[in-house]
């Protein structure tokens, strides 16, 4: 493998990891503003899940960042000055959004304010990220006089930007459904698992509609990206195959808790089906960055740095690794927060 | 103003604002560290209050400091896209370590206060050591990028632009790594040091108010605040000194704007105070010390320090930045004087002959949290400015780094607002949440320790 190849596949899986937990860590702040008052568990299961992990998920967003400009310094350069104003509005959202979860922890009596922050927060947030896909790939650049501008108006009328949204929304609320079925059934709680289960039965079908009405919907100067997807299909059957499977493990009779559904398979299965279907997504869109100007060639970091940053990846996983797995036990395994809420 | 002067101005607002908090995490987390074993060495149970009370302070601090540090990382990108572009391809690694001390940090934070319950006395203690770590890590890495934009090393670049040659190693132990890690560090202590003694030092303002108790507890924590703010203080006298041996080594024209030395000289004098008169390039309304400015750069009076005249005039730093050192180095004179008197009348008078600690002396030390911070300010202000017009020290300029993307008037508006309304917010939960968990309590209680 080349050492582009390399490089956008460290990028890609950076990225997937932070998709699915920002979509996670996103969905459960919408999902406690919705439950804040419900007669099961789920809304403080959702705050539960919140409070340790946000800031582990927030410094996985910086790594994405570093990474970027770290492998394709000069993508980074374009992006940068295209994506100026919707980066800057998330980066706003996100400091609200982090500030009122660590503020409404230490104040006891907030926690209202806190799930309607971070659950307003945490639509707005997904929907602007997601339209850095439609502008990498090509559709609302443009060169003019010497500087990339991003197309303001094409992009507000442009039925693919809210294809795109709806699509991150989608699967963001679709995701954190399961995670947090499976998170109530880990915990015990079985009411709860119901209230996510039904939850994510409902929204898991839109996610398909959604993504396929977003790629077809972007335009013509997406046809390149539609007839590469074309060559991608086995990895979307397998995908499509995955989601299948996991949706239907919802209904499996599962004995031991007398019940429907065995959402660790289900959340196992969607996150394989969302691996295959953006490694799909990705290779279609190789080997162009930014469509048609940047691709991983041109945009590609020096090779001393490229080396030294993958002599640092393995060694900083190989350090931090016992410490995720202490901090995953220590918080994710943990049930005594139900037996409290019984209490 | 021109997008240039606007991505300027805006990058510097969000730095400035991200610092306060960076800062106080760095020193906090010392001082927390050194409480905790203050406790488990002197089974002193008001140490393990202290450690406790500033551990919640810390956590709601760090609810700033870890978004607004998210928005300066980002920033750089969308700011500096120019300056990205060459960063990522020469000085990406130390921005990559960081990452890794980040998560150390996030890591342990979370373990130490949600799950500080369920831990024993010793995994407390290594989490904190982590959570210390980490931070000071992350002041470093992030000191090891920035001294490399003020002595560049380890690429070389063709006409173009382009580059080549990298050794990023190279580029991270850049030549003033070690004098400007080792300063910012130190300051970052320093700073978190005088905060602590100065609120002792205000609570010991009402001692009217104050039980017994409390008083004990609070003059304990004035003293461990002034003793880690002399000692820190003099560590940082020595490292600015080297900061200041290297300006002369390598960049001699901010050395000398911060002097306002023009005319190249030996025997040069040191210029204390005043302001640089542009028409006239002289310091007017300053204190001269005749040869100070040699002997401090190189140790001897017949050193040749370089002035202004020696270099192009498009390439001379702002003469404002005169004013900045100046509140520097005043700055941090002034804490360890403060400190140090403290200290010697705690010592010889309130121990030994049993007399409080007379008013102006605790507003003396409430005075080093303010302080503290009006060094860190200046000091980057003077760094950053200093550096001008470049962004890398002669391979790019300001303007050629600096964003073409328009809107960034209205969204450093908009940043603006939110720095002032968290700030305001900050100091309000501080506030409600110290008054809601008032110290007897914890006394009572030993901070968990006894129940
Ligand atoms: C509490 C804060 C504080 C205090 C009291 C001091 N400094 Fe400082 N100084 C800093 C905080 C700081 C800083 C914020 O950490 C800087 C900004 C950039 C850097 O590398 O460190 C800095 C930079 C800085 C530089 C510029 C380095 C560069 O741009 O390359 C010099 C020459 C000094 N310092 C020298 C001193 C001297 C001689 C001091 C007093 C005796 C002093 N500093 C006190
Ligand atoms: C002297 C200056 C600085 C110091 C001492 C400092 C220190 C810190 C500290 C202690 C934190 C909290 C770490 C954590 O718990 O995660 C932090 C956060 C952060 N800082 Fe700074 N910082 C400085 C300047 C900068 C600059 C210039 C940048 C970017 C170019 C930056 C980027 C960040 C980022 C991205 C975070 C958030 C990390 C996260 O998401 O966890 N910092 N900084
Ligand atoms: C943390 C405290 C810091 C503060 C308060 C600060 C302040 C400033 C200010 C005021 C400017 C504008 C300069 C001018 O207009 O004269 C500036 C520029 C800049 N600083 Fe800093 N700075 C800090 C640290 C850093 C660090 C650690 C880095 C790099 C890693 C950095 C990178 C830059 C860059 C890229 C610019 C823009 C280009 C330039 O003006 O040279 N700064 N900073």
């Amino acid at each position: 493998m080349s050492e582009e190849s390399v490089a956008i596949l460290i990028l890609w899986a950076l990225v997937f990891a932070y998709s699915i937990l920002g979509s996670i860590d996103f969905g459960t702040g919408f999902w406690g503003m919705v439950y804040a008052e419900h007669k099961t568990m789920a809304g403080k299961l959702a705050n539960r899940y919140l409070s340790p992990t946000w800031e582990v998920t927030n410094t996985l967003l910086v790594f994405v960042v570093v990474a970027f400009i770290g492998f394709f310094p000069k993508a980074a350069y374009t992006l940068a000055t295209v994506m100026f104003v919707p980066v800057t509005l998330i980066l706003f959202l996100v400091a609200i959004r982090s500030t009122f979860m660590v503020f409404s922890y230490s104040l006891a009596g907030y926690e209202r304010l806190l799930r309607i922050v971070s659950g307003i927060t945490g639509l707005l947030i997904p929907a602007l990220l997601i339209t850095v896909l439609p502008v990498t790939e090509g559709a609302f650049v443009s060169t003019q006089g010497g500087k990339e501008v991003l197309l303001y108006s094409k992009l507000f009328s442009s039925p693919a930007l809210y294809a795109y949204m709806l699509f991150g929304l989608t699967s963001e609320l679709f995701l954190s459904a399961l995670f947090l079925a499976d998170f109530a059934r880990e915990q015990g709680s079985e009411e709860t698992y119901r209230v996510y289960r039904r939850n994510a039965i409902f929204i898991g079908p839109f996610t398909l509609v959604t993504a396929v009405v977003a790629l077809v919907s972007t335009g013509p100067e997406t046809r390149w990206l539609l007839q590469n997807l074309a060559g991608e299909i086995p990895w979307f059957a397998l995908s499509l195959g995955l989601f299948v499977l996991g949706y239907a493990s919802l209904w499996w009779n599962n004995r031991a808790h007398g019940s429907l559904g065995w959402p660790r398979i289900a959340v196992l299965a969607i996150i394989g089906q969302y691996a295959f279907a953006s490694y799909a997504y990705g290779k279609a869109h190789l080997p162009y960055i930014v469509h048609p100007d940047l691709t991983v060639k041109t945009a590609f970091t020096t090779e001393a740095t490229f080396y030294s940053l993958l002599i640092l990846y393995a060694v900083g996983i190989a350090i931090l690794l016992p410490g995720f797995i202490f901090f995953w036990n220590l918080f994710l395994k943990d049930r005594s927060f139900i037996r409290d809420g019984k209490e | 103003m021109n997008t240039v002067t606007l991505s300027r101005a805006f990058f510097g607002t969000s730095l400035a604002f991200h610092i306060i908090f960076a800062t106080l995490g760095i020193g906090l987390s010392l001082m927390i560290f050194i409480s905790e074993m203050l406790y488990h060495w002197r089974k002193d149970t008001d140490y393990a209050v202290m450690a406790k009370r500033w551990t919640k302070a810390f956590a709601i601090l760090l609810g700033v400091a870890i978004p607004t540090g998210t928005i300066v990382g980002v920033q750089l990108a969308l700011l500096w896209p120019g300056f990205t572009k060459i960063v990522g391809q020469v000085i990406s690694v130390p921005f990559q370590i960081e990452i890794f001390a980040f998560f150390l940090e996030a890591l342990f934070m979370s373990i130490y206060v949600y799950a500080a319950d369920r831990l024993t006395p010793f995994l407390r203690l290594l989490s904190l050591f982590f959570v210390m770590l980490g931070a000071t890590a992350s002041a470093v890495l992030i000191t090891s990028a920035n001294t490399w934009m003020n002595t560049p090393a380890g690429f070389s670049m063709k006409q173009d632009g382009s580059i080549y040659d990298v050794n990023p190693w190279e580029a991270f132990f850049n030549p003033s790594f070690f004098t400007g890690s080792f300063h910012v560090v130190i300051t970052a202590y320093l700073a978190g040091a005088g905060t602590i003694a100065a609120v002792a030092g205000w609570k010991l303002l009402k001692r009217n108010e104050k039980t017994a108790q409390e008083i004990a507890y609070h003059k304990k924590g004035l003293v461990l605040g002034l003793v880690v703010t002399l000692v820190t203080g003099l560590l940082m006298g020595m490292s600015g000194h080297a900061s200041a041996v290297n300006l002369y080594d390598h960049t001699p024209e901010k050395l000398a704007a911060a002097e306002g030395l023009f005319e190249t000289q030996s025997y040069a004098p040191l210029a204390i105070g005043g302001f640089v008169d542009a028409n006239t390039h002289e310091v007017r309304y300053g204190i001269e010390i005749p040869w100070a400015l040699s002997i401090l750069a190189a140790f001897k009076p017949s050193a040749v320090v370089q002035g202004l005249n020696d270099f192009p005039i498009e390439t001379w730093p702002p003469f404002y930045t005169h004013t900045f050192f100046n509140l520097m180095v005043f700055a941090g004179t002034l804490m360890i004087a403060i400190s140090g008197l403290g200290l010697a009348y705690w010592y010889f008078i309130h121990r030994k002959r049993g007399k409080q600690f007379p008013k102006w002396l605790l507003w003396a030390t409430v005075a080093l949290g303010p302080l503290g911070f009006i060094g860190i300010e200046t000091g980057w202000i003077f760094s950053c400015s200093g550096r001008q017009p470049w962004t890398i020290y002669q391979f790019q300029t300001t303007a050629q780094a600096a964003t073409k993307a328009d809107f960034v008037g209205p969204l450093f508006f908009l940043f603006i607002v939110l720095y002032v309304f968290l700030g305001a917010l900050t100091v309000i939960v501080l506030r409600v949440f110290f008054r809601r968990h008032p110290l007897t309590a914890d006394l009572a209680t030993d901070g968990g320790k006894r129940s």
